[in-house]
């Protein structure tokens, strides 16, 4: 099994009512009328993708990381996605039990998972590659870099989406980053911690 | 009779997130599922959910939802027959 | 063809009762645990399911715990599975430090949280449980009551979780990450996922019916299995139960819940498995299917099969009918059935079949059947389209 040099190409951090790509403040809540950050953003990225509004907050958060990410690039159709994040998919496991006090919403119910987001990302850029979801206490780059390289050594994938994404009591921390044999930084565990922390200025 | 008709567009708007819908843009006799407004399995099963809590309505079979929700109009016409609020 | 991972140790827990004996007992009888509830307290008493018929005092007491514990029953569950795997691998106690762990859930701890989610104000015993709405908190809490201090970490893929534990832990093995590694599932029956599942309308109010005509849905079941897998340095003199040898997994693409009409993430999945394993269709001697007997699952998975396989399907039968739907849990239960019905020599009979769908023409087997068994494909598919498939082989393949 060779050993490829994986290098990461870009990556997106959504924190704090921003965004950002490559270190880079792309997009940062504005005062008006909407005040939701998730459906100023969608806005303002101009994603014209009306499934969005039914997915729950994970998911969002997902799709929007992604649309940055990729940006206008085409998406090799083997890109596997390996994700992780602390709190599962907490915030709609909440809602849930809220209308099982009701008229249980099947909406609700179908986010009870956290995978679900990646299930959303799949369809989106029509995927079928490998998808892995790890829960893990905090951000975990050995994790991410292990598996993601597990995946492109064994030539299942020409490239990987991995990071964290994870919402909780309406605050989320997001961190991807696409993997392939053709970017700019060298992919190791300790870049991956350290690009995560990136703070802004 | 229009009012329910409506009420009916609203609801399935805010219901099923149709953000970026408004209530003109819906026809009557307009396909919900498929190629009309594109509404998928789970969209049926929170119009199941719809039936019951605004009109009392208690669909068992998921199966039934076809007919019913073709459209707006037959929508409109089973709730008109059935409903117990 | 490459040898595949050593599995030394199997340990399970499920409606047919704890440990593998009552497990085997009752597949080789053809006895399912499909019951009303007796354990969960739910106003849908009336709905088949594969409970375990203990309480989590019971179980508790089982492991010798402290009354204040803080193991939810998911813990529970997969501790009793887990330890009875490691006994039967022989894990030495200075081995288990360096041992890995990878465990899937998709309940976690969130049976405690419905039940005392009113009390944690008004009760001060009950918080110790708050911490335990986080998945990863399960997983903890075994390994530390295992002693297992090696690479750690949970996975939450839907249905299909487990079977993915499976799948990573042969693949840090295969590439030398790992020496030994436990994995698996568990997940606990709740209210949380029962009147979540009523509300899509895939529960059958009668035995479940996989791939007939007339199938209804699914009936959910709780359990937990872990497997104990071991590199080819580590095997010495160890009996090998049978071997992991193929893998794959992908996205079906299509629907958050429902899988699509020509099961295309089942056929991608089986046939990276096939790859993996360097095997031709015909070399599968019996298929576990997912089989959860749902309109959508079976309709999907059939299709798959018969393009993977044509009208040469292998036997077949899905084992779901005896321990319900166990959710994470499922690919690790059916991976322990899968390697019994290796080590037997048998195919245990398939329940509740009738009528095949005409869609696929598709009969399980009904009737315990002896057969020369050499490799064993086990599907699992799960919500958000993450399909994976395992093949199992017999030692010395």
């Amino acid at each position: 099994m060779t050993s490829k040099s994986l290098m990461i190409k870009s990556y997106v951090h959504i924190r704090n009512n921003k965004i950002f790509r490559n270190g880079k403040e792309i997009f940062a809540l504005e005062s008006g009328l909407e005040t939701d950050f998730l459906k100023q953003a969608y806005k303002k990225l101009k994603l014209n993708y009306p499934k969005f509004h039914k997915m729950d907050g994970l998911s969002k958060l997902g799709i929007l990381a992604t649309a940055v990410l990729i940006g206008e690039e085409t998406v090799d159709p083997t890109t596997a996605l390996v994700v992780s994040n602390s709190n599962s998919s907490l915030d709609t496991d909440l809602k849930h039990f809220e209308s099982m006090k009701n008229i249980v919403s099947p909406a609700i119910f179908v986010y009870t998972l956290p995978n679900i987001v990646m299930g959303e990302i799949s369809i989106k850029y029509k995927l079928q590659s490998e998808n892995t979801f790890f829960i893990s206490n905090d951000f975990n780059g050995h994790l991410l870099k292990d598996y993601s390289e597990i995946l492109m050594n064994s030539a299942r994938a020409a490239a990987v989406v991995s990071g964290w994404i994870d919402l909780k009591n309406e605050e989320y921390d997001v961190f991807l980053c696409l993997i392939d044999e053709k970017g700019n930084i060298p992919f190791s565990a300790e870049k991956l911690e350290q690009l995560y922390r990136f703070e802004n200025e | 009779m229009s009012d329910l008709r409506t009420e009916l567009k609203e609801s399935i708007i805010e219901q099923l997130n149709l953000e970026e819908m408004e209530v003109d843009e819906i026809q009557n006799d307009e396909p919900l599922f498929g190629d009309g407004l594109g509404l998928d399995s789970i969209d049926a099963l929170e119009l199941i959910v719809l039936l019951e809590k605004d009109y009392g309505i208690k669909l068992n079979d998921p199966a039934q939802g076809k007919e019913i929700f073709a459209s707006i109009n037959k929508m409109a016409e089973y709730i008109e027959a059935h409903r117990t609020k | 063809m490459t040898k595949g991972i050593a599995v030394t140790g199997m340990g399970i827990v499920s409606a047919l009762g704890l440990g593998i004996d009552k497990n085997l007992k009752a597949l080789t009888a053809g006895k399912s645990g499909i019951s009303n509830p007796t354990i969960l307290k739910t106003r849908h008493s009336s709905l088949p399911v594969g409970e375990i018929e203990l309480k989590d005092l019971e179980l508790a007491d089982r492991l010798k715990l402290p009354s204040n514990h803080s193991f939810t029953r998911g813990a529970l569950l997969g501790s009793i599975a887990a330890k009875e795997a490691l006994q039967q691998a022989g894990i030495s106690k200075e081995d288990l430090i360096a041992t890995g762990f990878i465990s899937a859930t998709s309940v976690g701890g969130m049976d405690y949280i419905e039940k005392y989610s009113n009390n944690f104000e008004k009760e001060e015993t009950h918080r110790r449980f708050i911490r335990a709405q986080h998945p990863g908190f399960t997983t903890g809490q075994m390994a530390t009551w295992l002693g297992l201090k090696g690479y750690t970490t949970t996975i939450s893929t839907a249905c299909s979780s487990s079977a993915n534990a499976i799948m990573l832990g042969a693949r840090m093995i295969r590439s030398g990450q790992l020496k030994r590694v436990v994995v698996g599932g568990t997940d606990p029956l709740s209210r949380f996922t029962l009147n979540g599942f009523k509300s899509l309308m895939i529960l059958s109010s009668e035995a479940c019916k996989p791939f007939d005509e007339h199938r209804s849905g699914l009936n959910l079941g709780e359990g937990a299995a872990y497997l104990v897998l071991e590199a080819e340095e580590c095997l010495g003199e160890k009996k090998v139960l049978g071997r992991i040898s193929g893998y794959g997994n992908a996205n079906d693409a299509f629907h958050q819940t429902a899988s699509s009409e020509t099961g295309e993430g089942a056929f991608l999945a089986i046939n990276r498995a096939l790859k993996t394993a360097g095997l031709s269709p015909d070399s599968i001697d019996y298929i576990n299917a997912h089989g959860t007997a749902t309109q959508n699952n079976d309709l999907s998975e059939g299709r798959a099969l018969r393009r993977i396989f044509g009208d040469s399907l292998p036997d077949m039968n899905s084992t779901k009918t005896y321990t319900g739907h166990t959710l994470a849990a499922a690919g690790a239960l059916e991976a322990v059935f899968s390697l019994l019905s290796l080590q037997q020599q048998k195919i245990f009979p398939g329940l509740n079949f009738n009528d095949p769908m005409p869609e696929t023409d598709i009969t399980p087997v009904t009737t315990l059947k002896e057969k020369n068994l050499q490799h064993i494909l086990s599907n699992s598919f799960g919500f958000g389209g993450n399909c994976t498939s395992l093949i199992f082989s017999n030692n010395g393949e």
